[in-house]
This record gives structure tokens, sequence and C-alpha cells, in this order.
């Protein structure tokens, strides 16, 4: 069923989509964020990435847990159901939330306290269950709203604001997820939507857990100097290995595939998902090199962007469950309920 | 000694054998040839936390007065394992028998004057019979049941019947089976008089009803609720209810044209996330649940606090084990009634349902998804290790095809249509029930789900009067459950009697039996078993209309008076505590002994004034 009641050509000057949506039919309610943080990037190149995906507002399900980040459900999609859940367990509501209806796009939003300390156990189970879901970890190596406590994203040597020195070194969030056998690793910058949303369209395409660091920094606890989270730490030490472009289904596929630096990988909706390697040889299909890669490009102290790995099995909790393609929710009582016959009969058992 | 003779029907033997060495199937082999004689019976399993290596018992009660407590006295102890025997010659009933592998001789310091020990050497002729080691051993098992066949007068033919059924596909085991069976009752017919003063005898006890353990009945019940996701993390004595709606939906929920599953099962990594995921599962409008125990209850409380307060439908099963902590895992309590009244951090109140046997089990499942869809609120269905894991005769199980779901007040897209504006949290019926949308279903539908602050509207607040009035609201919606849980079981004496008794649970049991005894000895007493919480007017009138009342139940700290005394307004005064909380399931006497002091004492009373 589709619920469309704008009219279709309601302000010429704003752009629509094939539904006839505009980028505002893709708002929330407003942010009560500090002015200048990178989450409401975040959300504003959510935006732009369901708008341009063409995405039914109400078919999504937007889940988080609790922080900062996880407060920004709020702020996009109004017409669709938000779950702000407990701290560290929104996995769980999305894998439970998946599995009684398997067709709505699922959007996670965790932070790194959310995400790598109360709430990693579930983040590792979710990758290895392999929910079909967006899963975007709002980086900023503190927890914001609790005023700005390290997090276990902190690079060793980051001085906090009130001049504490980390001295425990950071749970990568991209190594951690290749290393559990993730189907999609990306990691991007609060800053750079260029690159940000078209890798947003190609986690909501694919098939399985998408799972998307952004490093997203905290102004208020976390953007001074000697932080390593910060605008201009990120900026100057962001280092693009792969470049993504998102082609959707209906655009025609027009830049020439044969070349030796661009790997297309069809996703299952039909879309195309093109990964320019930047860095030499960046292979965004071999995971182990993926991660020797990644490490080696830390361990110069910069930061490696892009869409790191994607392996498009299309094999993800259903498949696992077996379920039928049909939503658990949609299946009528009859189908479910043995009935009277059966139970005597099983009874017989009992005898 | 005389209590023992000639005790047809209504005997208890207790089996001691070693985990793990295959006793289990001949246990219940011989359980089920009683049951089909039509004999009321019982069957309880005592085991280690263990695979393999340690002692465990079974005991099976026949009864021809149907009572199914556990009774302490065994006329009969099956002494298999020599680990044990100190134990268990020593807890047989005085004029009792005791029935051993003689292979190896007895100590003599174990003998007793007062119990007559017939010896069989089972593992000599196992050897002799059977060739392979897991063969002799599992024989052994057999063998014992030949034996007792002999002793106890069990039918020939209702074990070989059974045998046949049960190894219908493997003829090869038939015949060891057989020959075992045969090698144990001839010995026995040839060394002993058979049969024993204890015997059985052909009864019309069980013609309708089924033997099941509680959790293959509460199973069976989230099936035929229509249940379709369900998250679990193993644990004793819960494990067995996945395992059992495993083999159901097998049977039940796989489409027969795609061969895919009508069902989700999520093993999940903790019992928090099982809990999140039946959260999430019923948010989006499956009915889900969670089978589990203490523990992972605790571990689930900050997630129950959530599902209370944003209201959302959710079935936690707990089959309660001994606790404190990891408490005795394998043995029985009534020890978490507190935790699943009151679940999670600031003001919460559940609805709790307490099955008293694996019929209710399987009624009380069903209702436990009614409830909680029509509550828009966790609900606790809360058994233990003895209702659940231990073997039950109960009547048939019975379905009444025009069941459907009481999925409660969810709009669907047709009726989002027409609403002018929807909000989550409003009280528009005025029966505290707000109206709820599924996600996916329509975007006017649509609201923000929260733990945190929230006016009736469904917006994040932190205003003190929008706050109190949805935690209000939601008080008294919990709260008008307490006439729609199901409503208690009471019985009464003609006139009324002085003392009444309030039970819940699988203290049922051993409170009638006790309830028939005090009546023989000349003191009647009421008795009212409470079914769900909170409690309704039907558990206020009792305590009010009774000067004194026993409360059993089985825990130390007298849970249920506690919750008596903070949920009606019963002065503590007029409720005396009989509990026992060892980890066996409650017997006759456990009751009688916490009550006749009491009794007694008023008696002395009565005749000195
Ligand atoms: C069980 C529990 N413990 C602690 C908290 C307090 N708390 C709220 S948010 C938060 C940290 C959030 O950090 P992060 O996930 O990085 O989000 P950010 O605010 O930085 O976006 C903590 C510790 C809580 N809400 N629940
Ligand atoms: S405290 Fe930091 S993370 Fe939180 S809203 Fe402000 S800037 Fe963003
Ligand atoms: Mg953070």
């Amino acid at each position: 069923m589709t619920y469309i009641t704008k009219p279709v050509a309601r302000h010429p000057k704003m752009r629509h989509n094939a539904l006839g949506l505009t980028p505002r039919d893709y708002e929330g309610t407003m942010s009560t964020l500090c002015a200048g943080c990178g989450h409401d990037s975040v959300t504003a190149a959510l935006i732009q990435a369901l708008f341009e995906l063409d995405v039914e507002p109400y078919r999504v399900a937007k889940l988080s847990g609790i922080g900062c980040s996880s407060k920004t459900p709020a702020y996009f999609v109004k017409e669709a159901h938000g779950f702000n859940s407990v701290h560290g367990r929104m996995p769980s509501i999305a894998a439970g939330s998946n599995a009684a209806n398997r067709d709505l796009v699922y959007i996670g939003i965790s932070g790194d306290g959310d995400s790598l300390s109360i709430g990693l156990g579930q983040l590792s189970h979710a990758i290895r269950r392999n929910i079909n879901m967006l899963y975007v970890l709002e980086n900023n190596g503190v927890y914001g709203l609790t005023k700005g406590q390290f997090s276990a994203s902190a690079d060793v040597g980051s001085v906090s604001k009130r001049g504490e020195i980390n001295r425990q070194g950071p749970i990568d969030p991209v190594s951690l997820a290749l290393a559990l056998g993730a189907s999609f690793v990306a990691r991007s910058f609060s800053g750079d939507k260029k690159q940000l949303v078209p890798i947003l369209k190609a986690g909501i395409a694919h098939t399985g857990f998408a799972f998307v660091d952004v490093i997203s920094p905290c102004v208020t606890f976390n953007d001074h100097k000697g932080s390593t989270k910060s605008y201009a730490h990120t900026r100057t030490h962001a280092y693009e290995v792969v470049e993504t472009d998102f082609v959707p289904l209906r655009r025609e596929i027009t830049a020439d595939y044969g070349h030796g630096d661009v790997r297309a990988v069809t996703m299952h909706d039909g879309s195309v998902v093109r990964l320019r390697k930047v860095a030499e040889d960046y292979d965004a299909a071999n995971r182990g090199a993926a991660l020797e890669h990644i490490a080696d490009v830390r361990k110069r102290g910069e930061v490696p962007t892009g869409l790191l790995y994607l392996e498009e099995t299309g094999q993800d909790m259903h498949g696992f469950e077996n379920t039928i393609e049909k939503p658990l929710v949609d299946l009528r009582y009859e189908d479910l309920c043995p009935g009277r016959e059966a139970l005597d009969e099983l009874q017989k058992e009992w005898w | 000694m005389a209590h023992n003779r000639d005790r047809l029907n209504d005997f208890t033997i207790r089996i001691g054998t070693v985990n793990g060495t295959g006793s289990a199937s001949a246990n219940s082999l011989l359980l089920q040839a009683l049951f089909r004689m039509g004999l009321p019976v019982s069957g309880k399993n005592v085991f280690p936390s263990n695979i393999q290596g340690l002692p465990t018992w079974y005991e099976i009660r026949v009864n021809r007065d149907g009572y199914a407590a556990r009774s302490p006295t065994f006329q009969l102890m099956v002494a298999m394992n020599p680990q044990s025997y100190a134990r268990d010659l020593s807890e047989v009933a005085s004029g009792g028998w005791v029935l051993y592998d003689s292979t190896k001789e007895l100590d003599d310091k174990l003998l007793r004057d007062d119990v007559t020990f017939l010896g069989i050497p089972l593992a000599h002729m196992c050897a002799e019979r059977f060739e392979r080691a897991r063969e002799r051993t599992l024989m052994k098992n057999i063998g014992y049941v030949g034996a007792l066949v002999a002793l106890l007068d069990i039918e020939m033919d209702v074990v070989q019947e059974m045998l046949e059924e049960k190894f219908a596909d493997k003829r090869g085991l038939i015949e060891s089976n057989f020959t075992a069976i045969r090698m144990g009752y001839d010995w026995a017919k040839e060394q002993w008089k058979c049969p024993l003063p204890i015997r059985a005898k052909r009864m019309d006890a069980t013609k309708d009803s089924v033997l099941v353990t509680g959790n293959a009945a509460t199973a069976l019940g989230c099936v035929y609720a229509g249940a379709t996701v369900g998250a679990w993390y193993p644990i004793t004595p819960a494990t067995s209810v996945m395992d059992a709606f495993k083999e159901w939906c097998h049977r039940f929920r796989v489409d027969p044209e795609t061969g895919k599953n009508r069902y989700c099962i999520l093993q999940a990594e903790d019992e928090l996330a099982a809990a999140g995921m039946v959260i999430g599962a019923g948010w989006a409008g499956a009915r889900a649940f969670t089978p589990t125990s203490g523990p992972g209850i605790s571990l689930m409380s900050e997630f129950i606090g959530l599902a209370y307060y944003a209201e959302i439908p959710s079935v936690f099963i707990d089959v309660e084990r001994t606790g404190p902590s990891t408490g005795m895992p394998t043995r029985t309590q009534q020890g978490d009634l507190m935790l699943v009244a009151y679940a999670s951090h600031g003001d919460t109140k559940h609805i709790a349902l307490f099955p008293a046997d694996p019929r209710e089990c399987f009624e009380f499942a069903v209702a436990a998804f009614d409830l909680a869809e029509r509550f828009q609120t966790p609900v606790f269905l809360v058994s233990d290790l003895d209702i659940g894991m231990n073997d039950w005769r109960v009547p048939r199980l019975e379905w009444d095809e025009s069941y459907r779901p009481d999925r409660g007040k969810v709009l669907s897209a047709e009726e989002i249509e027409k609403v002018k504006d929807f909000y989550r949290y409003l009280d528009v019926d005025g029966d505290a029930i707000p109206y709820r949308t599924l996600p996916g279903v329509h975007p006017k539908g649509a609201y923000f789900t929260r733990g945190s602050g929230h006016d009736k509207y469904g917006k994040y607040t932190e205003d003190s009067d929008a706050y109190v009035e949805v935690v209000d609201r939601i008080a008294q919606k919990v709260q008008s459950a307490a006439e729609h849980v199901p409503q208690p079981e009471i019985h009464t004496v003609e006139g009324g009697a002085r003392y009444g008794i309030v039970s819940l649970g699988g203290a049922h049991w051993a409170v009638m039996e006790a309830r028939d005894t005090l009546a023989a000895e000349g003191v009647p007493v009421d008795y009212l078993r409470v079914r769900g919480f909170p409690f309704g007017v039907a558990v206020k009138d009792f305590l009010d209309s009774h000067d004194e009342i026993f409360v059993v139940e089985q825990n130390r700290d007298g849970q249920l008076r506690t919750l008596l005394t903070i949920e009606t307004e019963c002065p503590k005064s007029k409720l005396a505590s009989v509990r026992y909380y060892g980890g066996q399931p409650l017997s006759k006497e456990h009751v009688l002994d916490g009550i006749r002091p009491h009794v007694a004492s008023a008696a002395v009373e009565a005749a000195t004034q």
C-alpha cells in the first residue's frame, strides 16, 4: 500500500523524488542537539539518502539505544515509527522487530559508548546474525550525553576537555566489524556528505548488516586541540581508500565497468554500488587484506574511510533461520494455530 | 511396618541411578506403563547439575486417590548406584524393600533389619547377554524395569506394547529390550514372592488424561496462541520450553509449499538480548515470548521496565529454580514472586500468571499473550522446575476452535486512516488503555517509542504533570487487569471454616492433600489458590472472611505473604507463614508441619477458655 498524499508538484523549486516527495518529507522533529554537533549532519545525510532512494517514509523503522546520537531518530522521517530503546541494546530490538516484520527498512543509530562499551556484545551478535539493517555508529570518541568521558574509541594520547590523556588503546569499530565477519563495513565523516550519502544508500540497499562508522565530532566535549575526533583532526587525517558511487536500479548505467580500478557490485534490489579504489592495492572484496591495509593506515595516524568491505551474499538472519518470505506479522492466525484435531492427535503421544 | 502391607495402588518408589546412563527412558517406560494401567501416577526427577556421572533419582508415586504431590516416604528403593547406596538405603521407609544390583556384594554396614533386600545381579546378567559396553549399561536399566514388572504386578502386555511402539522402526533394539525385560522379570519370579504387598492393579483413572511436562505444555500454548517469535538463552529448567516449541513448530509451522518457517526462533547472546528481541518483535506486532529462569529475569530487568513504560506487549516465561544467584539450578522453588511482581527500577508492577500443572501451563500461556496485548504490557507466566520438568498426569488438553487472539487495541491501516490525529498514549476510551499502531502500516500511525519521559501524546517530556499523568494511567491500567487474569480457585467447606489457606502454583497439590488430612482430623480449612496477579476482589474477600490464614509457599521469605500484605489491606497478623524452600517439590508433610502447631495451640486455647 502507498500513502502519497502530497501533490506531485507542490513547490516548483523543490526537488521531488519518484514518490513525489521532497526532502522535507524525510525530516523529523527539530533537533535538540548542540549547534554544530556532528550527529545533526549525519541526520541530514540520512534524510538525503532516503529521499534519493525513494524510500516510503512509513516503511522505515528507526531504532536506537541511548546517547545524544541515539536521540537522532526523532530528527528524521517523522512518518516512520521510531524506537529509542535502552543503552547498548538496540541490536536486540532490531533482531526482534526484523524477525517479526522483515519488510521494513531498518535503520539503527548508535554511539561509540552505546556500541563499543555497554553494547559491544549485542553489536557483535547483530553482525554475526547479519540482521538486514543499516547500522550507523556516530563516533565522537566520548560519551556526549553524560558529559564527555572517554569512550572505547578514544585514541591513545587523545586529550579530554579537562586535560586528561587517554592511555588505553581504542577499539576500532571497522576493524572489529571486519574481524567479526560483517558483510558491509564502511567509515565516513559527518563533515563529508559527498562520501557519506552514497555509503548510506549502499548500506540501505545491502541485504544484511551494513555497518557504517561515522566520525561525528562532539563540539561540546571533544572538538578541541589534542582530540583525535575533532573536525579539524578528522579533516586533515581522513584518508579515503575507496570511493563509493551508488547507482539506483532505475538509472541507466553509463560508466565503464571494465576499468580495472572499479568494482561494480549488484545489490539484491538491482541497484549497483561502484567501488573505485583510491589507495593502491586496496581490495574491498578481500577481508584479510582490507584488515591489514586499515591497520597500516591507522599506524600512520590516518583514518581510513570509504566503503571498506562489501560482500553481497543475500544470506541474512532470515536466511539462517529459514523464515518464510512473508513477514510473520502478516500471517493469518489460521495459518499459525494447528487446531483441535492436531491437538488430539498429538496427545496420543502423551498417553 | 504394618503400614507397608497391602498398599494396593498407593506407594512411592525411588530409583537411584547414575546421570547419563540412560535410566531416564527406562523410568518413563515404568511410569507410562502404570499410567496405561489406569493408575493416577506422578513422576519426579531429582537430578544433579551435571551431564554424566553424578547420582540422579526418579520418583514414581502411585496413588489411587489421585494425590499428585511429592511423597518422600519410599516403600521401595531401586538402588542402582553404589555411589549413593548409603543415602538411598537409609531413606527407604521401615518395612519397605530395596532392589539392588547384587553383582557386587553390599557392604554389611549398609544393611538394615527393618527392610527387605532384593538382590539381582544385573551387571553380571547383562555381561552374559549383551556384547557392547553401551548396551550392557542401557539394558541394566531395562533389567530392573523387568524385575519391577514382576514385583509390582505391572501388566507385561502393556510394557511389551509400549516397547513395540517405541522401537517400531528399530527392530534390532526391540529384541534386546525384550531380552532384558524378561531377564529381570524371570529372576524376580524365581527368587521372590511376587507381587509385593505394594502393587498395582488396573484402574480407570487415566483414560481422559495425558502424561506431560509443564514445559512441553507451555510451549504448545505458545504455538496455539499464535506466537511467531521466540527468543531465549539456554538455562535449566526453562530450556525444554524452547526445545518443545521448536519441535511443535517443526511439526505444525513449516509452510508446506516452500518448506519455510512460519516462526523465528532466535537463540540470543544472553537474556538481555532475548528480552530485547521479544520487545522488538512485540513492538512490530508479533506475539513473542522468552522462556527463562530467575537469573535470566534478573538480567532482563532493565528491558522489562522499558516494556512496561513504553507499553509493549511481551511474554516472559519464568520457570523458577532455587536461588539466589546460581543457587541449586536443578532444584525447584517459588522464589521469584517478588521479582516478577515488580521487576525493574522505578515504579513498576506486572501481570503474572501462576499455573499449578501442565494443563494450566497450556491454558495460561495462551492467556498470557492475550493479556499482554490487551493491556500492552509485560506478562509473566510463572511456573517452576517441578511443574516444568516433571511428568504430570493431567486431564487431556482441550482446544476451542472459535478462539481468536485478543490483539487488544491495535489500529489497522483503515482505522488509522479514519482517525483525525493519532496519539499513542492518550486514554481515548477512559479505560486507561491507549491505542497502539504497528510500524509500516500507515504514516499517520507513526509515533516515537521511548523509555524516557513522555506525555500522553507520546512526546518527550520533563514536565512533572505530564509525566505523572502517564505513569498514573499505566498504574491504573495494570491494576485493571486484576479481574482479567485467571481468577483464584477456591475450595470452601460448608458454612465456612475458621481457617483459610492461601497458596499458589505447584504447592497446590500438597495443600489439597494436607487439607484432606486436616479435615479427617477434624480441622476443616478453606483454601484459595491464587492464579494471577494483580490480586482481584476474590482474593481480598477471602482474606477478609477468614480470621486465620496460612500462606503456604516455597521460598524462605514468605514472598506471597509479603505480596498479600503490600497489595491488600489484610493485616500481617492474620497471615501465618508456612514455608518450605529446600528445593524439593512440596509435600503434604511440609504443609501439615506448618499448620498443625497453630491449630493445636488454638485448640488448647479454646479448651482453657
Ligand atoms: C544502563 C545505563 N547506564 C548508563 C546510562 C547513562 N548514559 C546515557 S548516554 C551514555 C553514553 C552515551 O555515549 P555514546 O553512545 O557515545 O553517545 P553520544 O552521546 O556520544 O552520542 C551513558 C553512559 C544509561 N542511560 N543507561
Ligand atoms: S554533547 Fe556532543 S554529542 Fe551531545 S549533542 Fe552536544 S555536541 Fe553532540
Ligand atoms: Mg559518543
